[in-house]
Parts: C-alpha cells; structure tokens; sequence
C-alpha cells in the first residue's frame, strides 16, 4: 500500500456564526488522483483554502502532515513551496501577457543581473507546454486562446513549480468534452510521473473516469472515502453520500405535459463575429417552440449557443445581425433588451456572476431588476410592494436566505440562479432562453431548477434550454436541435434522441468551417 | 417575521454608515474642545454654511456620479464658468440678477451634456472625459472673462449665497421663523420616520425597537432645533440652507425611491448584468453626467454670490473636496454604493475640519495634509471592512 502524501486531522473551520468545516479528515496517497465531492456549500473549497494557506496556521483547528511533517502554512507561498498547487475554478491568467510569461509570472527566470532571461524563460515554456501536450508559441497572448489551452497553462505553471500535489477546483466545468478529456488524460500522465492530484468535480463521469478514490463531503463534514475499484462505487453511491438521500431520478417526471400552438419562431438568423466582421458565428438558423415546450440546443463550445441566444435578445452580442423572430407568428422587434423583454423574451445568462446578477446589492434588487416597471409608478418604485414580490419567489422558488435584504453574493450558487430565474419570471415572459442554468451547483439544487422548468413549461411557457451537458437534455427537454459551427445540423425528438446520436449531429463540420469551432464562446 | 433589531444589530448592520456618523460626531467634538467652543458659537456656525455650501451641492451630484461607476473632476471648470457667464451677463451687461442665475444653469447643464454625450454615447471613461473638461471649460472661462475678475454682483444675487431669512414673523432677539421651519422640518422627519417604520412592520420587516427607535428621533431632532436656535439667534435663516435642504430631500428621494436612481446603482454595481436587465445604461450615464453638470451650474452660482466676484481661479480644487465628501460619506471607490446623506455627512466632515483648523490658525499647508489623510483613512477603512466581510 502507498504511503500518504497528504493527512488532514480533525480540521475545523469557524467563521463568525457559521461552521464551514468540523472534524475533517482527508488522506490522500502518494501518486493518486483523488476526487472530492460534496454539495454548493458543502466545505470542499474551504477545505483546500485550509490546506493550500490562504486561511493561515492557527486560524483552524487540526492538523496537516504533508510529506509526513506538519506543515503550519502562514501563506499561499510557504505551501506552494512545499509543492502544493491550487488550480482554481476562475483562471488566474493575465490575458494581455504571452503564454511564457503568465508561466513564470511571480516565479520569474532571472539572468545576470537579476533580469529576466527571456529566451530561457520561453525554451522552459516550450517544454512545459509540451508536457501539457499543447502546441502553442510561447509568445501568443494567453488571452487569444480558448479556455481549455488556458487551463493546461494553468497546468504548466503548476508544473513550473515543482508541484507534488495538485489541486484543481473544478477543472472542467468552462471545458467542452475534448478538452475536458484531454485534461483528464493528462492529469492520468502526470501520475505516472509521480504528481498527486486532488480535483475538486461535481461531474461524477469524469470522478469515475479519472479518480482512484473519492472522498464525499457533506455540511463541513467527511461523509466517507471511497476506493473507485470497487464495484460499489457507483455514481449512486456518491450521490447518495452528497446529498445524504437517494436520489431515485435525477430528473423530476413531466407532470401536466400539454404542448400546445407554436409561440416562439426564428428565421434565417444570422449573426457575425463582433470584431471580426467576416467571420459568420451563427449561420442561417432557423427553429421554433411551442408553448409548454422545453427544446434543448446542444452544441459543443464554440458552436455559437450563447451567441444565439444573446443576438436574439437585445443584440446583446454580434453584429451585422439578420433575419426574423416571430412571437405567435407575428414578427417582433427584438433590437434591444427592453424591447426583448417588453415582447415577451426573457434570457439567463450561462454566467450568473458576471452577466447576471448584482452581487454587492440585495435580493430583493436582484429580482425586481427587469420588471422593475410593475413596481412603478410616475418613475418612483414602490419599495413595499418589491418586498412582498422578493418574499413571493423567496417562498414559491425555494430560495435559500435569511432574508429578503441579504447580499445576492452572499449565497450559494444554486440560490443565486434561482434569484436570476424568480428575475425573468417577475417579467412574466413567454418565452424563456436559459443558458447552461445548472453550471456550478449543487445535485440537490439541479433538481429544483429541472423542476422549475417542468412548472414554467406546465404554465404554458416556450422554454429553450442551452446545455453542454447531454443528459440534462434527455432528461428535461421535448425536443433537441443540435448546433455545431454556427449551423443548426439538425433536431431530435427526445424519444428518438441518444446521446451518440446528437453527438455525431453537434461534430457535423463544415470544411470550410473547420477552425471556427475551437475559439471560446466569449462575448 | 416581523423582527426587532438590539442596538448591536442595528449598529453592525450598517457599520459604515454608523461609523461616519461617530468619525463626524467625534471630529466636531475635537475641535469644539481644541478652539474652546468657538466651533459651535452661532455666527461660526453659521459661517460654516455660507462658506461650504457648494461643496455639498457638488457632493451631492459627485456621489450619484461615484455610484455609477464614474469620476468627475470638472466640476470646479464648470462652476467657475457658469459664474463666469453669470458674471458678464449680470454685472458687465446689465441684466438682472435672476437672468445671471438661469444663465449659470443653462451653462451647468451644456457642460454636463456635452461630457455626457462622450462618456454616454461614444463610450469614453469619465475620468478622461471629465479630465479633458478640467481644462476645456477651464480655457473657455478665462476667454469668457478675458483673463479678469468681475465684482460687485447686485444685492439679490449675493443674497443667495449669504442672504438670510430674518424678522418675518418678529421674535425677541430670536427669530420665530427660523424656529418655525426647523420645527416643521423635525416633525416632518418625525412623521416620515413614523410612516416608514408603520409600513415595515405592515410588510413584516425587522425594525429597531420602538424605545431605541424614539431615542434616535429625539436625539436627531434635539441636535436638529439646537442648531436652529443658534441660527435663530444669529442672522436668522440662511437663504442658501433653504436651497440646500431642498436639494438634500429631492435627491435622497431620487437616489432611494427613483426608477432613475435604481438604474444608477444597478450599472455601478454590474454593468452587462444591467443591460441584459433591460437598463438603458447609454441614457442612465447621460443622465447621470447631466445632472452633474446641473449641479456644478448651481454651485457656480453660490460661489461667485458668496464671493461677490466672478473670478478666472474659482472652483479651483472643488472636484477634490467633493470627491472627498462623497469616498468619506461610504461611497465604493468600484461604485454600486453610496448615499446622498452619507456624502452630506462626509462633506460636513470636510467642512469641519477647515473651518476649525482655520479657527486655530493652522496654515494652509497643514490642512491640505490633514485632509489628504483624512481621505486616505476613510477608504482604507472602507477597503478593509469589505475584506473582513468578503473573508468566508
């Protein structure tokens, strides 16, 4: 048996009013790859904030043995230079800086004189790239490649620091399924060379895929380790220990399902690149939906999902944009957002963070932002009313909150996106464009957006749900049209549809298309 | 859930804005004590007025500025042009005094829309925009007045600025009238308070204690009448508080209860969430460096009335102090927060602090590094309780 690179005794974590962390253990072994799982919430990120010295020596209890000496980190340096690496979700590149420098940023080569030897610098990029298996030139700008390049960077910088143990919070959750392999290949190479890994994943897939042994955390407490050889491991089982229930279907059953007249349509949209004026991202799409009807568009990155969907409401991306949209067959003017919305669309966008909330403000805010004009009158805003409106969806929506007046980034990723979703539906729209609604929470939430959406399509509502993960289509959507390079190459039934099926629809290339495909989906 | 928040929640729960209120009530303290209480003495406080009231103008339009995510540093180029115009229509021309205040006006908001339409429309940082019209209206202010000052505006217009309401309904060695609005200004605060504090209960909000909650109200409106009576027993009324007041009402309503002001916060606080929210943030900017611009017009006007002149120099450094006031009274440096009353609050600070350094006779050097400190202090502390709060 291999000996443990890595103990974490009895680890407790207190912030005023809240147990993040109690009584944690964690061993991992030298040479493993090691998951961990665990609800939004559940202490995972806490746990490597402890170990990886941004919380200091002396502010938690417990122990670390790290190499079998107790390691008492004061900062992030005296870790990394123990050999610990964090990878975190949100890359930490400088994208106006070359490929070479952002390896050896704070670590930089130096020459005579202290200066920084750049050709040493670069040949050392050259072969940590190669390591990475990226073919790129050490000078190219990080911030003119696509995320999974970006994240084997990450990767290389890592490596460029000795790294014995290496944490990655959520490696492919920005990565589309190449990338995402290519990752998970070469985190089993790096073991082979000895690195130890920790990946941080809510994708069980890739857990059972690339893991020798998970550990499930659930409510600041270890729940158990588990060894991926044995047959018992399954994903059910981590299931299970996550959400700490069985979790029979992963996708609530349609209740009320009544389809009915068409009430959204698109036609001949096409839409260029913003700054690249020749370049096509969307392609002469066409597609409709029905009322009560949840229709999937499944792509991989880059095939223009997002870039759809946003130059459809408001122009919000693009230019040189062309073509039709139709509500109940009668053309609307979509040109910009508030017409969009006055029409009866309504969009939530794939990144919540960034595109779709106001972190600093509250939630009552939050969700009165749209529809904002319900609660005016002669432009004064009726702030009574609002909180009664917050309380509603905080109740029919299941958001988790002390209160109405609490900081939307204050709260969890699965409330934050219901706070987006109660948003658009104060707007009371008819037609509603989701993206990628269920990135970054939790199983347990998952299940409450699908149910959402089941209740939004039982109202009546036209639903298009954006998703890079093809079981969450099958498992809530009517019909699925595939996207792959701009063109929608096709559309399933979903009695019809198989995962192997639309994937062979989502890599119909176009020859002539061929390179499009592999840039970021980045507005 | 109805809730009753203790003292300690009610302080935590808005520690910036309790802590400024303590930093102000401390500093007047300090200096009441440092110059024997001649800080507190009716013709000091009522100097204290006359003297800063066009900071708190521009504190007043600066904040909504910062909130939105912008800066401007023209507003002291603009208020000395729109003295400036003011100047030559009303004492070089010969028009009336009102024809010099509307003029000041219209050239506050020209100013305002011209830097609006770049910072709005073609999409410029406010910091260069309101930069390029530091020195821009700056220029067209020594061409306005061709390099000379102008003096002796008519008694109306220098009334504005130091003007006083006094005598309208007699009183013995004190002014009833002036007791008389502060009064119905306290009750007014009083039964607005009440009205709100009735609502959230109706609307099941946590609310302070009743006994906490007439503590409060007490101590503000003894503070308040206390300060009206010093008046009352001076000069009387100050014409240029009037204008203020109405300012200070109409946007702390516009900031707090506003469509308008809704946006305002919205864009400082997440612009793409904003506009994919549906806000017009093109015309919200616009509005934003409009209104500004408005403001500048007035305070133009105050401080050439207080000066009796229209000079070249004046406003010179008038962005600073404002900017100030507005970081001081708990504004975000990376906008999204703020509020009319704290700025007020912060420029009162300010004000303060000059004035009683002035009184001790410490030169100029020493304030301009006292207030370079105080600024700094404000928002280290601001910095360093969202790092505590943003810990977890």
């Amino acid at each position: 048996m291999a000996s443990n690179i890595l103990e974490m005794r009895s680890i407790t974590k207190t912030f005023p009013g809240v147990k993040a962390l109690s009584d944690v253990d964690l061993e991992v072994r030298q040479g493993e790859i090691h998951a961990i799982c665990g609800e939004n919430g559940a202490g995972k990120s806490t746990l490597m904030k402890v170990l990886s010295g941004v919380y200091p020596h002396g502010t938690y209890e417990g122990a670390i043995h790290f190499n079998g000496e107790e390691a008492r980190f004061g900062t992030i340096n005296d870790s990394e230079a123990a050999g610990i690496v964090i990878i975190h979700q949100e890359l930490a590149l400088v994208p106006y800086l070359s490929v070479a420098e952002n390896i050896f940023l704070g670590n930089e080569r130096r020459g005579r004189l202290g200066l920084i030897d750049w050709n040493q610098a670069n040949h050392e990029a050259n072969e940590l790239m190669a390591r990475v298996g990226l073919n790129e030139n050490s000078i190219t700008p990080v911030g003119q490649l696509g995320v999974g390049k970006q994240q084997l960077i990450e990767i290389a910088k890592a490596l460029s620091k000795d790294v014995k143990l290496l944490i990655l919070d959520e490696p492919t959750a920005a990565l589309n399924d190449n990338d995402s392999e290519h990752l998970l290949n070469l985190l089993k190479g790096l073991k082979e060379h000895g690195i130890t890994s920790i990946m941080i994943s809510h994708k069980l897939n890739e857990i059972e895929y690339v893991a020798d042994r998970t550990t499930i955390i659930r409510d600041g407490r270890t729940i158990e380790t588990i060894d991926m050889s044995d047959p018992a491991s399954t994903q059910d089982r981590i299931i299970r220990g996550m959400v700490g229930r069985d979790l029979e279907h992963r996708y609530p059953e349609r209740i009320d399902h009544k389809i009915g007249d068409e009430i959204f349509r698109i036609e001949n949209w096409t839409v260029h690149h913003p700054t690249q004026p020749d370049r096509v991202v969307v392609d002469n799409a066409g597609m409709f939906v029905r009322a009560g009807e949840v229709v999937g568009i499944a792509g991989l990155m880059g095939a223009g999902r997002t870039e759809l969907a946003m130059s459809i409401f408001g122009r919000t991306y693009g230019r040189g944009i062309s073509g039709e949209v139709y509500l109940r067959g009668e053309q609307i003017d979509t040109s910009t957002v508030s017409k969009a919305i006055d029409n009866g669309l309504a969009y939530a966008t794939e990144d919540r963070k960034r595109y779709g909330l106001n972190l600093i403000e509250d939630v009552k805010r939050n969700i009165s932002a749209a529809g904002l004009g319900k609660l005016t009158s002669n432009g004064f805003v009726n702030g009574n009313e609002e909180i009664v409106v917050a309380e509603h969806y905080r109740a029919a929506m299941n958001i988790r909150t002390p209160s109405v007046l609490q900081k939307v980034g204050n709260l969890s990723g699965g409330n934050q996106q219901k706070v987006v979703l109660s948003k658009w539906l104060y707007t009371d729209p008819e037609v509603m464009i989701l993206d990628e609604p269920t990135r970054g929470i939790d199983v347990g939430a998952k299940f409450e957006i699908y149910t959402l959406i089941n209740k939004m399509a039982a109202e009546g509502k036209a639903i298009v749900l954006i998703s890079s993960e093809l079981p969450e289509l099958l498992g809530t959507c009517d019909r699925i049209y595939t996207l792959a390079f701009g063109r929608i190459t096709g559309v399933m039934d979903v009695k019809d549809a198989t995962p192997e099926a639309l994937m062979t629809l989502m890599t119909q290339e176009r020859r002539t298309s061929a390179s499009a495909g592999r840039e970021g989906t980045a507005a | 859930m109805t809730g009753i928040a203790n003292v300690k929640e009610l302080f935590t729960r808005n520690l910036r804005q309790s802590g400024i209120v303590i930093a102000f009530v401390a500093i007047v303290l300090l200096f009441t004590i440092l110059t024997d209480g001649k800080l507190l003495r009716p013709e000091n406080l009522n100097n204290i007025i006359l003297q800063y009231s066009y900071i708190l103008v521009l504190a007043i339009g600066m904040v909504i500025v910062i909130i939105g995510g912008h800066i401007d540093l023209s507003v002291g180029s603009v208020a000395a042009l729109a003295g400036a115009v003011s100047g030559v229509l009303v004492i070089k021309d010969q028009h009336p005094w009102w024809i010099g205040v509307l003029a000041g006006i219209v050239v506050g908001l020209i100013a305002g829309a011209w830097q609006g339409f770049w910072v709005a429309f073609v999409g410029i940082p406010a910091f260069i925009v309101t930069l390029a019209g530091l020195l821009l209206f700056r220029g067209v202010t020594w061409a306005v007045l061709k390099n000379t000052s102008l003096s002796n505006f008519p008694e109306q217009y220098q009334s504005l600025a130091n003007g006083h309401i006094n005598g309208l309904l007699g009183g013995n060695g004190y002014d009833v009238f002036t007791l008389l609005i502060f009064g119905l200004g306290v009750a007014g605060y009083v039964f607005s308070q009440f009205r709100a504090r009735r609502k959230s209960i109706q609307y099941k909000q946590v609310v302070a204690a009743l006994p906490l909650f007439i503590i409060k109200l007490v101590a503000v409106a003894a503070v308040v009448m206390w300060f009206g009576w010093q008046l009352a027993n001076f000069k009387g009324l100050p014409i240029v508080l009037i204008i203020l007041g109405v300012l200070v009402l109409v946007y702390s309503i516009v900031t707090a209860r506003t469509v308008f002001g809704r946006h305002v916060y919205a864009i400082g606080g997440n612009l793409t969430a904003a506009t994919l929210s549906g806000v017009k943030v093109k015309w919200v900017n616009f509005g934003i460096m409009l209104n500004m611009g408005f403001l500048a017009g007035v305070a133009g006007i105050l401080f050439s009335a207080r000066l009796n002149s229209a000079t070249p120099q004046a406003g010179n450094l008038f962005e600073l102090d404002a900017i100030s006031a507005a970081f001081i009274g708990g504004a975000a440096v990376t906008g999204g927060v703020g509020k009319v009353s704290g700025a007020i609050v912060g420029g009162l600070i300010m004000a303060t602090m000059s004035n009683g350094m002035q009184l001790l006779g410490y030169p100029q050097q020493t304030q301009y590094i006292v207030k370079g400190l105080v600024l700094l202090l404000a928002v280290a502390f601001d910095v360093y309780n969202k790092r505590r709060a943003g810990a977890r």
